[in-house]
């Protein structure tokens, strides 16, 4: 790691396991969930927050010192909802079908917590560089929940990833199929992010006791 | 005729919004300070309470701004020159700037003139500004082109009496929960989530609320009976709850 020390690598490296936004700080599940049914939209949204979160924390930093802290709150939402603006037309002209299935989510990355809360928390208080990767590290941790949500639901959903199917033709019978495998249609559904997410919990506490928390 | 149609739209997106597209269950809108605020029913009421009342005044606000400023051609108004004008890039900004604008000026005015109100609700609405639940309303309040200021108005109380539901219904389950023997990795965040998810199940099921036919009279009836089957819902989770304290004791 010639280009970072171990304390700057440290800021990308710990949210992504034992400081991870979703799992353990409890933010940005709002808008984490509902478009994970897919593999395709998840990544899309992992790089939007990456990129909000990335050039947020550099913009907030820049300017922390010349914002005055009572309309702190505002000022961020304009910093974020202009960035926010940028991804949904970036999305719509590029992407229109995807932006379409996203909806109002990409809209909802302005209220996203993580955002909000690695704002205050640190772009206020550190340098830009530090605070970049702090956002890139944030960011990246929520992707990595988001893509391994997707990663499932997809697969067990509708056997295909990135819309190609990986199991086999469910209707020629081909691949898992023919051996009786069906698709379970419930993992499309909303309910099952909150328990593949509660499972991902699990997992993770059971690897890392020091997380564990009182009833 | 066309009167009772028009109750019947407003009886339907009211209970739309509370059961059916419930905003934690269907669309997980607000889930962050769902998950944080929901340790104790007291205060799950408290900001409950708040996120009904900044819903009720920001979705119909965030209505009139679409209609007459963002929305292709509503500057019309203005002057027929204006007709060509599509302002929508600009709704995420300035609905965010409405709701952070709203949520000041009812702390200040709730501050001066109630406060009792403002013991009780006043330090969650700070908390508001940034939850996406209010943000969400006003964003499918406009991709599903709610079409009257008063619907919108309905919209806005009735998905926020839908949160309100959420959070009053998971605070008491983990207050109960408390007793149990959750297995300790999944104590805290991981049952939360396991127990909203099976909560969502539930809900799902009153997807076949306003489906049930063509009939105006069938759709009445369909939803007077409604609240009655909410209630034993949640009787039904209670004495569930009981039922696991009991095996524990």
């Amino acid at each position: 790691m010639g280009l970072l020390s171990k304390k700057d690598a440290n800021l990308i490296l710990d949210p992504l396991t034992d400081n991870n936004p979703i799992t353990i700080q409890v933010l940005g599940i709002c808008s984490a969930l509902a478009i994970t049914a897919e593999l395709e939209a998840s990544i899309v949204m992992a790089i939007s927050v990456i990129f909000v979160l990335g050039v947020g924390n550099v913009v907030i930093s820049l300017m922390r010192n010349i914002i005055p802290s009572k309309i702190r709150i505002i000022v961020q939402l304009i910093v974020v909802a202009t960035l926010v603006i940028i991804v949904d037309l970036v999305l719509k002209a590029f992407a229109y079908e995807l932006s379409k299935t996203l909806s109002v989510f990409v809209g909802l990355i302005i209220t996203n917590c993580i955002i909000m809360g690695r704002f205050e928390a640190f772009a206020l208080g550190n340098g830009v560089w530090k605070s970049f990767l702090d956002g890139i590290g944030n960011a990246l941790g929520y992707g990595v929940i988001l893509i391994i949500v997707g990663f499932f639901r997809e697969l067990l959903g509708s056997g295909t990833l990135l819309g190609i199917p990986v199991l086999g033709d469910p209707i020629a019978k081909t691949g898992l199929y023919s051996i009786g495998y069906e698709n379970n249609g419930f993992m499309l559904l909303s309910p099952m992010a909150l328990i593949v997410v509660g499972i991902i919990i699990w997992i993770q506490r059971t690897k890392n006791k020091a997380l564990i928390e009182d009833n | 005729m066309t009167s009772t149609s028009h109750t019947m739209e407003h009886v339907e997106l009211f209970f739309k919004s509370i059961f059916i597209d419930n905003m934690v269950f269907a669309t997980f809108l607000g889930m962050c300070s769902y998950l944080a605020v929901s340790k104790k029913v007291s205060t799950a009421v408290g900001l409950g309470a708040a996120v009904i009342f900044v819903l009720a005044i920001t979705v119909p606000l965030n209505w009139l701004l679409d209609q007459y400023i963002l929305q292709e051609g509503a500057l019309v108004w203005l002057g027929p020159e204006f007709a060509a004008y599509d302002l929508s890039f600009l709704s995420f900004i300035m609905f965010i700037a409405t709701i952070a604008t709203m949520v000041q000026l009812v702390e200040i005015v709730v501050e001066k003139f109630s406060p009792a109100l403002y013991n009780s609700l006043g330090i969650f609405l700070p908390l508001i500004a940034v939850n996406c639940a209010i943000l969400g309303g006003s964003l499918f309040m406009q991709s599903r082109e709610i079409a009257t200021f008063g619907l919108a108005l309905n919209y806005g109380v009735s998905s926020g009496i839908g949160w309100f539901l959420a959070i009053l219904a998971i605070a008491a389950i983990r207050e109960k929960i408390r007793y149990s023997n959750v297995p300790a990795p999944l104590r805290g965040l991981g049952i939360t989530f396991i127990i909203t998810g099976l909560m969502a199940i539930g809900f799902m099921s009153f997807g076949g609320m306003l489906t049930g036919g063509d009939e105006e009279t069938v759709n009445e009836e369909t939803t007077v009976n409604v609240q009655p089957e909410a209630e034993q819902l949640e009787q039904v989770e209670n004495s569930d709850d009981t039922a696991v304290l009991a095996e524990t004791n």
